[in-house]
């Protein structure tokens, strides 16, 4: 279980908890992005904040800070896994 | 505009950018804006709709939104019209809902919550031919049927296909008015969503509809309970025992709702989007050159840079056109007027100097507009809210202020209204707040004329643009510490979020292009016609007169052994200077001398006051007058470079200095100088007290900087 804001470019996971009572994850819950929901971490920023994630085929922005409360989980089968960087 | 009494009244709806707008044209003829970026559409627009059976239709065009679960006033615009809340509409009969035929299944989220309205729907799969490159084969039979037999059709509203089969769609949901179908829910949320609707109509004596009842469930947001009147003490129990009766039924009452709906959605698009070999998009390759970490920022700095120098090549060919054009006429219309000696004036200096050297400015904000159009169309927009939002972020903006700041560019007015995507109401203050600094369109000729007539010719065309990137930038460089102290300290707008779907790229559509270009081509000129020939009509007279022979009499005594033409030109320029213009402006002059503003660059930033391009033709007006309409007519680049300080300390040398023509340019960056922008801000701030704190800050800012710019180069130089 991983804050999405840990995931490295390119990496996959499972969308495990977020936190409804958030203005935040209500609009993402408005787009479809609901416990269970695959999501990719498409790119960040080139300031390292927002970053981009993709999800039921679109590409939405999201704040580092933001991201920090969505709980993911890097699931073994997910196709990209490099080392974290320190 | 009220709608008609016995006419039939249809809403469009549906998620930002799925082509609401660009369906609204083609059903009404008429000519919204559409842009490929959530948030164009900000406002109701209605116009009418044929149904193709003899019946018509009053189409209300209205802003995307993902949920009715609204927080921002333009979102808040569609629910009222949905529930007939807009003074002058009822209840619309019907509602058009448009979707991404890409995207289905985040689409329909909107779609069967407004299915709970009850009211009759048909459904319109739009950017057909987007889902067919992808591949992506619908059942619309299939659709149509899970959905309770609604009217489902597949269009291309931009190409203009299954245009009729949408007006043949309506037609039917408004003749059977079936509902679509709607969805179940588990028992206990549609238990608490009874036990709201008890308390509430008990509460408020109010019939409670279905949507009411959810609105008030689900959301935080209290708008739905203050339409229906029901106060926060009353509510507050009954809402809490509901909300405790979903989660103890094992839901998140706040996530209950989209959970319900996406479950229910998912069976039943079942089968109805089958996945062929299709191209994949080209989206992700082509932000993984313009989001790139190094280059995405160099390519944006780029793009900046290359227009600007563009700007000045391509447009430079047409501007000589024009400048020839406008010579020519006075050509030919001086000379017979030379028995009256104003006439002649109003016509050549006052007319033609004055408008003309507004006009010549034509081409380039065609060339700016058609840049423009394609930042809009193509995409790109959101990107560029993207790579700068780390930028702006730390002053505490909205995410969504990216938006509104970047068409800022364009204009002001535009994006004041764009400025209603915001939720937050103090967020939205800042934002257009600061909206008034960017760079727009009529600051261009301004520095477009200081740059051809001054930098580029002493510093070469390297300098020109950057000397124009850089006056683009001057406006966002204070306005990003005015929003930090605005948000942080005066309004204390908490941190905002910034979700925001980035669009697929599309090649911009040349026909959307070139309207952008003519509509703002069409209000130059016509600015021209009205505002700029009025002020310029104006200042023309104030300069002119009074005109009494003794001022010619007395320079040619003083000046016995020169020239014929020598005399003439001294003539022409003791006339000016005694001239009511010349007076006020000497006598206002002061206030400007620590910016190296003479007399007349004085007068030109006064009356540049109701529009700040009125300058240019100020300055197109007395340096005019003060050649005489016989003079060669040199352009007011020329004469410009000519002008020297006639008195004073600076006696005899030149007036553009390069410190004066940066301190003038950043003058105009910075200065509220735009009527109708304060009063748009009035409008949207609901008072006078903000639009008057805009233009006191801007104004005294401007003078501040501009000074402080003028004494600084003027050491160094
Ligand atoms: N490929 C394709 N593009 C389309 C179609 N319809 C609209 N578009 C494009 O989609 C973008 C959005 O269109 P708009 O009409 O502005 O969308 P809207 O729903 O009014 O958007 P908002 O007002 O922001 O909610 C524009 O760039 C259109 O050119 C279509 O049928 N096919
Ligand atoms: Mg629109």
């Amino acid at each position: 279980m991983t804050p999405l804001s840990q995931l490295l470019p390119g990496q996959f996971g499972k969308l495990a908890s977020l936190n409804p009572e958030r203005g935040v994850d209500q609009r993402l819950m408005a787009l479809g992005l609901l416990p269970g929901m695959v999501l990719k971490l498409v790119r960040k920023a080139p300031l390292g904040d927002p970053l981009a994630i993709e999800f039921g085929g679109q590409v939405v922005s999201l704040r580092l800070a933001e991201a920090e409360n969505l709980i993911v989980d890097v699931a073994a089968d997910c196709p990209i896994q490099r080392p974290r960087q320190p | 505009m009220s709608s008609l009494e016995a006419g039939l009244l249809v809403a469009l709806v549906g998620n930002p950018n799925t082509g609401k707008s660009t369906l609204f044209n083609a059903l009404t003829g008429l000519r919204q804006r559409v842009g490929n970026y959530p948030g164009v559409t900000v406002a109701r627009k209605s116009g009418t709709c044929d149904l193709g059976d003899g019946r018509k239709a009053e189409l209300i065009d209205l802003p995307g939104l993902y949920s009715l679960a609204a927080a921002s006033p333009d979102e808040q615009v569609v629910i009222d019209a949905l529930s007939g809340n807009i003074a002058g509409d009822r209840r619309p009969d019907a509602v058009l809902l448009v979707v991404d035929a890409t995207n289905l299944l985040r689409n329909l989220f909107l779609a069967s919550q407004v299915a709970e309205l009850g009211l009759p729907v048909a459904l319109v799969l739009n950017q057909a031919d987007v889902a067919k490159e992808q591949g992506l084969r619908i059942d619309t039979g299939l659709l149509s049927r899970r959905l309770g037999g609604v009217p489902v059709v597949l269009t291309s509203a931009w190409k203009g296909e299954g245009i009729a089969e949408v007006r043949r769609g309506l037609g039917e949901a408004l003749t059977r008015r079936a509902p679509m179908k709607r969805v179940v829910w588990p028992t206990d949320i549609a238990g608490a969503l009874a036990d709201v609707t008890e308390a509430a109509s008990a509460d408020t004596g109010k019939a409670i509809t279905a949507a009411d009842a959810q609105r008030l469930l689900f959301d935080t947001n209290p708008s739905t309970a203050d339409r229906l009147g029901w106060t926060a003490e009353r509510r507050e129990k009954p809402l809490r025992a509901a909300r405790d009766r979903v989660r103890n039924s094992g839901y998140n009452p706040m996530a209950a709702e989209p959970l319900v709906h996406y479950a229910w959605l998912r069976t039943a698009l079942e089968g109805v989007v089958s996945e062929g070999h299709g191209k994949a998009g080209r989206t992700a390759a082509v932000d993984r050159l313009l989001l790139h970490r190094v280059l995405g920022p160099l390519l944006f700095l780029g793009i900046m840079l290359g227009f600007f120098a563009s700007v000045f090549w391509l447009a430079k060919f047409p501007m000589d056109w024009i400048q020839t054009a406008v010579d020519w006429t006075k050509g030919v219309v001086a000379p017979p007027l030379s028995a009256y000696p104003m006439l002649q004036s109003l016509v050549a200096d006052g007319i033609l100097g004055g408008v003309g050297a507004f006009l010549v400015f034509l081409p380039q904000i065609l060339i700016l507009f058609l840049f423009i159009g394609i930042l809009e169309d193509s995409g790109y927009m959101a990107r560029a809210a993207f790579i700068m939002d780390r930028l702006f972020s730390w002053c505490g903006l909205n995410g969504k202020s990216f938006v509104p700041m970047l068409s800022g560019f364009a204009c002001a007015i535009p994006s004041l209204l764009s400025t209603r995507t915001i939720e937050d109401p103090k967020a939205r203050l800042a934002t257009a707040f600061v909206v008034p600094f960017m760079s727009c369109s009529a600051r261009f000729p301004v520095y477009a004329l200081m740059c051809a007539a001054f930098i580029g010719p002493l510093y070469g065309p390297g300098w020109e643009s950057l000397v124009m990137v850089g006056m683009h930038c001057v406006g966002l460089v204070f306005a990003v510490p005015t929003a930090f102290v605005l948000t942080r300290l005066v309004l204390k707008v908490k941190p905002q979020p910034f979700v925001l779907e980035l669009p697929r790229y599309q090649m911009p559509k040349p026909r959307d292009v070139v309207w952008r270009m003519w509509q703002n081509a069409a209000e130059f000129v016509s600015k021209a016609g009205t505002v700029i020939f009025a002020i310029t009509i104006v200042v023309w007279a104030l300069s002119y007169f009074p005109r009494d022979a003794s001022v010619a009499e007395r320079v040619r005594a003083a000046h016995p052994t020169e020239s014929a033409e020598k005399v003439q030109a001294r003539v022409q320029a003791a006339y000016v200077e005694q001239s009511y213009m010349g007076r006020f402006g000497k006598t206002i002059q002061p206030i400007f001398d620590p910016l190296g503003f003479d007399w007349k660059i004085t007068v030109g930033v006064l009356a540049s006051f109701p529009a700040r391009e009125v300058i240019v033709s100020t300055l197109g007006v007395t340096y005019s007058v003060g050649e005489g309409a016989e003079a060669d007519s040199q352009d007011l680049r020329r004469a410009m470079q000519d002008a020297k300080w006639s008195e004073g300390p600076r006696a005899g040398r030149p007036i553009f200095s390069l410190a004066a023509v940066l301190a003038l340019m950043v003058f105009f960056a910075l200065c509220s100088q735009c009527g109708p922008t304060i009063a748009t801000l009035a409008q949207e701030t609901g008072g006078w007290k903000w639009a008057a704190g805009s233009f006191v800050y801007m104004t005294t800012l401007a003078w501040l900087v501009s000074m402080a710019v003028y004494q600084v180069v003027i050491r160094l130089t």
